[in-house]
C-alpha cells in the first residue's frame, strides 16, 4: 500500500495535490483498496461548492457504498470524466489517472489542517 | 399436521447437546407479561382430506369465471393461460428457492431472469428492464418516483385517462416524497393535446400516459411525446398493456423514458387480483438504469471463462444503501415472471401476434353489434383496442345486475371510477357464440 | 452457459401454441390503427417441447428447499406444504376476477377474513389488511401510516429510529414515506443500547423500528421498556414481522405494546418464495390507527363480507387490488392444517434446531454474541478469515456439498457475519450433516486453503466476475 509524498491527506482518505491555481483531490491507495474493485463513480458538477467536509461524490464496488469527503472548502472547477467510462482507473492509479476532481479552494490556510504523508501512514497504520 | 420430523427422542438428544432439560427453556428470557400464556385461540390442525373439503366448500360459496361468461378487464385481463406454465413452474427448484443470492447455484433462476429483462425489452423497446415489481400500480408508483429523482422535479402530470386504482396508488407513494399531482381531467376518455400543453412547465418532472389508456383507447401518443420532449427536463412514463405489445407499436417508439405494467396477462391467470407481476424498464441510459428500483441479472463470465448470470447493480439496493437505496422493494414477484418468460416462448412471435389480433377482432365485432342497438353507444368506436366503452340508457348499475341473472357480467360499472357507461373486455378467449349472448340478452332488457 | 437461451433454440415458422379459430369477421385495424402498428417483434420461435426441455434444464441449475436445507437467516425457508399447492390451484377459488360482485366471492372473502382473525390472534393486534404484497411493502405501508397518524393530530415528526442490526428495508422504507432516518447502535450484547435509544428520542420522533428477536436472534428483553421508550415521547412502535417464526404462541407483538407491524406470510406461514417472490406481507395495528389502513378494508356485517372503502382518513391504496390473494390461500391452507397448537410447536422446533446448530457450531467458528438466542443466530468467520478463506468463500464451499449458504456479511454489526436459521422442518438428520460439512470446511481452511478460497467447484458455473458484470452490464440478449 502506498502513502505518496508531498500531498496533504484527510482522516477520510482523500489526498489534496497543491497546483498552481488549484487543488486536485482524490482517494489514497488504502481507500481503493478497502473498496476494492470500483465499478460506479458519481462526481459533482462543475461550479458546484463545497464546504469542508461535504460529500462530493460517490464510489462503489460490487457489494458497498462509499461517500467521498472534500478536505477543503471550495469549487469545483473541472471532474475526471474518464472516471465514468473508466472506473478502474481509481485502482490503477489512485494518485494519478484516477484523481476525482480540481478544486478552487475557498480558503488556503485549511491545507494546513491535513495530515502529512508521514500522520497518515500512521494513521492508517493505527486503523 | 406440524411438518415436523424429529421423534421425541431425537428432540432429546438435541436438548442433551445444547444442554438444557426442555424445550420451554429456550423461551425463558420473554418476560411473562408479553407472553401467551394460553393457547394460540385457533382450532386444532386438521388433514388434508378435511382441507380439501373446506376448500371445496369455500368454492362452493364462490361462481367462477368457470360458471359464467365474463366481459371484465379494467386492469385484470382474462387471458388463455396455456397449462404448460403451471407445469413448468411447479418444478420445485424453482418454485421453492430464495432470491438468487448464492448465484452459482441459482443459474436456472438467473438465466429465467435474464431472459425476461430481454423479453420486456423486446416488447417495450427500451433498452434496460428490471426483474420485476409488485404490480402493475407499484411499479407505476415507483416509476413516478424514479422521475422525480431523476428530474429533481416534484410535478407529476396525472391525466384521468389512468387505470383509476393505479392513480391511487401513484397518489400513496406520492405523499411520501411530496410530489404535486395535476389531475389532467379530459373529455371523452381521451387527453386533449393541447390541455396538455397548457400543464407542462418547467417544474413538469413527469407526464403519466396510459396506453392503451384505461378506456380501452389509444391516445394520440405521437404528438403528446412530441410536446413532452419539447419541455426538456420532463420525462414520458408509459404504463402498457404488455399482451396487446405483439400488435402494438413499442412504447419506445413514441420516446418513452420508462415504460411499466401490469403483466399478469402474460401467463399469470386472475387469482383474485394477485399475485400479479409489474415490469418496468427505460431506456439504456447509465443515470436512469442508476435510479432503477428491483433486481437486475447480469450476464459475466466465470473464472473459467463460461457465460453465467448474477444479480448486479446492487448498490441501488435497499440491503447495500439502505436509506439512500431507490427502493425498499426485496421480495418481488419472480416467479410471475417465470410465468411470462414460459408464456412469451410459448406463444412466439406468432402467437403474441395471434392474441392481440383475436382479441382485437373480437372486441370490435361486439362493439359493432352492440352500437347497433337501441339504447346503447359505443364511445371512440374507431380507436379502441380490445376494451370500450358502452354507454346506455339506462342505468348501468341496474344492468350489469339484470345479466347476472343470466352468467354474464356485462363489463365493469364505470360508475366505481366515478365515469359513465360500462367498460366492456373481450380477449381471444370470449366466443362468438357468448357475445351473440350478451347481445341478445341486451337487446330486450 | 451450461444451457443456451430460449431465442437460440428458435427455428423461423415454429410454433408451441394453438387457439381456436377466429369465428367473427375482421375488422380494419390496419385502417383504425394506421400508425400504432409494430412492425417486427423478436420473441422466439419454438415447440412446446423446445420449452419444457429447456425449462427444465434451467430448474435443473437450481436449488430449492425441496433440493435440501436452505439456512438463510431472516428468510425462515421452510419447507412448503404441497396440499397448500392444491388449494390455490381449484378453479373455483382462484378463476375469479378481483372486479366480481362480492355477492359472487363469499366463500374466498371468508376464507381472507379467517385469515384475517387468526394474524389478529397470532398478533394481539386489532384490525389487519391484507394489501401489501410483500414484507418491504408492509413496512412502507406501515410507515405511511404513521405519517398519516401524525399529519391528522397536526404533529410533525420527522424521524424514524432504526437499530444497525436491522433489515435493510427498514431505513430504505422509511425514507420511501419521507422519514429522516437515524440510526442507533446495538449494546455489546446485541440488544438495543438502551442509552442511545434514549439520546435520539424526542418529539420530533415519529417511530422505532423494531424486529423481535432480533437479527441476531436475540430477544429484546427490556422490550417493555423500550416501547414506553418511545410511548413516551409520543412516538410509535413498529414491529417488523420477519422473525415471527422465532416467538409464534410464545409471544405477541401486542403484548409488547408495539402499535402496529407486518408479517411475511412467506416465510412464517410457508408460502413458497418462487425464486424471490410472490409474497404478501399483511399489516396488523391496534385499533387508533385503523382509519389509517389502506382501502379496502375487508369487513363482515350479518348478511356479508365485503371491502369497506369509506375510509376518510385512509392512506390510500399500496396495491392495484387487494394484495397477493394466492399468497393467502396458502397461508390459510398451513394456519388450518397446522392449528394453534402446532403453530407452537412449530415456534418450539425452530428453536430448538436453531440452537442445536448453535450449540454443534460454537466450538469451531466465533460466536460473537454470547446472548441466548431464538430460531436464528449469527456466526463471525473471523478465526477462518485469518487462516485465509473469508465467509464468502465458506458459503461457496457449502455449495459444493449441495447445500445452500446461510446469509452472509449480515448483519453489518459482525464482522465476517454468517446468519443462520435452520427453520423448524429441518430434521437431525440435515442439521447433522449441515454441522459435519461446516467442519468440513473449516478443517480445510486449515490444511488447503486454496480449496476453499476458489470454490465453488462442482456448480454449473464456478466464481462468476461480478465486477465485470457491474462495469460492463449485459442486462438482455
Amino acid at each position: 500500500m502506498s502513502v505518496k509524498e508531498d500531498l496533504y491527506y484527510s482522516e477520510d482518505h482523500e489526498w489534496v495535490r497543491e497546483e498552481e491555481d488549484y487543488l486536485v483531490i482524490g482517494v489514497t491507495d488504502f481507500a481503493q483498496e478497502e473498496l476494492g474493485d470500483i465499478v460506479f463513480v458519481e462526481l459533482p458538477e462543475v461550479d458546484e461548492e463545497f464546504d469542508k467536509d461535504d460529500s462530493f461524490g460517490v464510489l462503489e464496488s460490487v457489494k458497498a457504498v462509499s461517500d467521498t469527503f472534500i478536505p477543503v472548502s471550495g469549487r469545483v472547477i473541472k471532474v475526471n470524466e474518464d472516471l465514468l467510462d473508466n472506473p478502474e482507473l481509481i485502482n490503477d492509479d489512485p494518485y494519478g489517472e484516477g484523481w476525482l476532481i480540481k478544486v478552487d479552494p475557498a480558503d488556503d490556510s485549511e491545507l494546513d489542517e491535513l495530515l502529512s504523508a508521514e500522520e497518515y501512514a500512521e494513521f492508517i497504520e493505527e486503523e | 399436521m406440524d411438518y415436523i420430523s424429529n421423534t421425541a427422542a431425537e428432540k432429546n438428544k438435541m436438548l442433551k447437546e445444547i444442554g438444557i432439560k426442555e424445550i420451554k427453556d429456550l423461551f425463558q428470557m420473554i418476560p411473562e407479561a408479553v407472553s401467551a400464556d394460553d393457547e394460540l385461540n385457533i382450532e386444532s390442525g386438521i388433514s388434508e382430506m378435511e382441507l380439501m373439503r373446506k376448500a371445496q366448500a369455500q368454492a362452493a360459496k364462490n361462481k367462477s369465471l368457470d360458471q359464467q361468461i365474463s366481459f371484465l378487464g379494467a386492469g385484470a385481463y382474462d387471458h388463455y393461460v396455456p397449462g404448460i406454465i403451471d407445469a413448468l413452474i411447479s418444478r420445485s427448484e424453482f418454485y421453492t428457492a430464495y432470491t438468487p443470492y448464492q448465484a452459482e447455484l441459482s443459474q436456472g433462476t438467473l438465466e429465467a431472469i435474464y431472459e425476461y429483462q430481454s423479453m420486456i425489452c423486446d416488447l417495450t423497446g427500451m433498452g434496460i428492464a428490471n426483474a420485476s415489481m409488485l404490480d402493475g400500480g407499484s411499479a407505476a408508483a415507483e416509476a413516478v418516483t424514479m422521475a422525480a429523482r431523476i428530474t429533481r422535479n416534484s410535478r407529476v402530470i396525472l391525466p384521468d385517462t389512468i387505470n383509476p386504482a393505479y392513480r391511487e396508488v401513484i397518489k400513496t407513494y406520492g405523499a411520501g416524497v411530496d410530489l404535486d399531482f395535476v389531475d389532467l381531467e379530459t373529455e371523452d376518455q381521451f387527453i386533449d393535446p393541447t390541455q396538455l400543453k397548457e400543464n407542462l412547465d418547467d417544474q413538469t418532472a413527469v407526464v403519466v400516459l396510459q396506453y392503451p389508456n384505461f378506456y380501452g383507447s389509444i391516445e394520440k401518443m405521437e404528438e403528446i411525446s412530441k410536446m413532452v420532449k419539447n419541455n426538456k427536463k420532463t420525462l414520458l412514463l408509459v404504463i402498457a398493456n404488455p399482451v396487446l405489445l405483439g400488435v402494438l407499436k413499442a412504447p419506445a417508439d413514441f420516446g418513452a423514458d420508462i415504460v411499466v405494467g401490469e403483466a399478469q396477462n402474460l401467463g399469470s391467470g386472475l387469482n383474485y387480483g394477485g399475485p400479479y407481476l409489474g415490469f418496468m424498464a427505460c431506456k439504456d441510459d447509465r443515470r436512469m438504469l442508476r435510479q432503477l428500483p428491483g433486481r437486475i441479472v447480469g450476464k459475466t463470465t466465470d473464472v473459467d471463462g463460461k457465460e453465467g448470470f448474477v444479480l448486479t447493480l446492487q448498490t441501488r439496493e435497499q440491503h447495500i444503501r439502505r436509506e439512500k437505496a431507490t427502493s425498499n422493494i426485496c421480495t418481488n414477484e419472480a416467479l410471475n415472471a417465470l410465468m411470462a418468460t414460459i408464456y412469451l416462448s410459448t406463444m412466439g412471435k406468432a402467437g403474441l401476434k395471434e392474441v392481440g389480433e383475436q382479441s382485437y377482432h373480437k372486441a370490435h365485432y361486439l362493439a359493432d353489434k352492440l352500437d347497433q342497438l337501441a339504447g346503447y353507444q359505443v364511445l371512440n368506436k374507431e380507436n379502441f383496442f380490445n376494451e370500450f366503452v358502452l354507454k346506455t340508457e339506462k342505468d348501468s348499475t341496474e344492468l350489469i345486475k339484470e345479466l347476472l341473472a343470466d352468467d354474464i357480467i356485462a363489463g365493469y360499472d364505470l360508475k366505481e371510477a366515478g365515469s359513465e357507461g360500462i367498460l366492456v373486455c373481450v380477449t381471444e378467449k370470449r366466443s362468438k357464440a357468448e357475445m351473440d349472448k350478451l347481445v341478445e340478452k341486451l337487446e330486450v332488457l | 452457459m451450461e444451457e443456451k437461451l430460449i431465442k437460440d433454440y428458435s427455428s423461423p415458422g415454429r410454433r408451441g401454441y394453438s387457439l381456436p379459430p377466429l369465428e367473427v369477421g375482421k375488422s380494419d385495424i390496419n385502417e383504425n390503427l394506421a400508425g400504432y402498428l409494430r412492425e417486427e417483434i423478436e420473441l422466439p420461435e419454438v415447440s412446446e417441447v423446445d420449452v419444457v426441455r429447456h425449462y427444465t434444464a434451467l430448474s435443473e441449475m437450481n436449488y430449492g428447499v425441496d433440493s435440501g436445507i436452505y439456512p438463510l437467516g431472516s428468510c425462515t425457508m421452510k419447507y412448503n406444504p404441497k396440499r397448500n399447492e392444491r388449494v390455490a390451484r381449484i378453479s373455483g377459488l382462484s378463476n375469479i376476477h378481483p372486479y366480481q360482485p362480492i355477492e359472487q366471492l363469499q366463500g374466498s372473502l371468508e376464507i381472507l377474513y379467517q385469515l384475517k382473525l387468526d394474524l389478529a390472534e397470532i398478533s394481539a393486534m386489532d384490525e389487519i389488511t391484507l394489501q401489501p404484497a410483500s414484507g418491504a411493502h408492509g413496512e412502507f405501508t406501515s410507515l405511511l401510516i404513521v405519517k398519516k397518524y401524525f399529519e391528522d393530530r397536526e404533529e410533525n415528526r420527522t424521524k424514524v429510529i432504526v437499530p444497525d442490526s436491522a433489515h435493510g428495508t427498514n431505513p430504505a422504507s422509511a425514507a420511501m414515506a419521507g422519514f429522516d432516518v437515524v440510526e442507533i447502535a446495538s449494546n455489546e450484547r446485541g440488544m438495543v443500547d438502551l442509552d442511545a435509544l434514549a439520546e435520539a428520542l424526542d418529539e420530533n420522533t415519529a417511530a422505532l423500528m423494531l424486529t423481535n428477536p432480533n437479527t441476531l436472534g436475540i430477544f429484546e428483553e427490556d422490550i417493555l421498556k423500550i416501547t414506553e421508550m418511545v410511548h413516551e415521547v409520543g412516538g410509535l412502535v413498529y414491529y417488523d414481522g420477519a422473525n415471527m417464526n422465532a416467538i409464534m404462541g410464545y409471544a405477541k407483538p401486542g403484548l409488547m405494546d408495539f402499535d402496529l407491524m407486518h408479517f411475511n406470510l412467506h416465510k412464517t406461514f410457508s408460502t413458497p418464495h418462487g425464486g424471490g417472490g410472490p409474497g404478501s406481507g399483511p399489516v396488523g395495528v391496534k385499533d387508533f390507527l385503523a382509519p389509517y389502513l389502506p382501502k379496502p378494508v375487508l369487513k363482515k356485517d350479518q348478511e356479508k363480507y365485503f371491502w369497506d372503502y369509506q375510509r376518510p382518513k385512509s392512506i390510500g391504496k399500496v396495491h392495484s387490488f387487494y394484495g397477493n390473494y394466492g399468497v393467502m390461500l396458502r397461508a390459510w391452507a398451513y394456519i388450518k392444517t397446522v392449528g394453534g397448537k402446532g403453530l407452537k410447536e412449530t415456534t418450539e422446533n425452530a428453536v430448538l434446531n436453531a440452537n442445536y446448530l448453535k450449540a454443534r457450531l460454537k466450538k469451531d467458528f466465533e460466536l460473537p454474541y454470547a446472548e441466548e438466542s431464538l430460531h436464528e443466530f449469527v456466526l463471525s468467520g473471523s478465526r477462518q478469515k485469518e487462516e485465509g478463506a473469508s465467509t464468502l468463500n465458506i458459503a461457496k464451499r457449502l455449495l459444493d456439498y449441495d447445500q445452500y449458504a446461510p446469509t452472509i456479511y449480515f448483519p453489518l454489526v459482525v464482522k465476517e457475519a454468517m446468519m443462520i436459521e435452520p427453520t423448524e422442518t429441518e430434521n437431525i438428520g440435515t442439521l447433522d450433516h449441515f454441522v459435519e460439512t461446516m467442519l468440513t470446511i473449516s478443517r480445510e481452511i486449515k490444511e488447503d486453503p486454496e480449496l476453499v478460497i476458489n470454490a465453488p467447484h462442482t456448480t454449473t458455473v464456478r466464481k462468476l466476475d461480478e465486477t465485470a458484470a457491474a462495469r460492463n452490464p449485459d442486462l438482455h440478449w
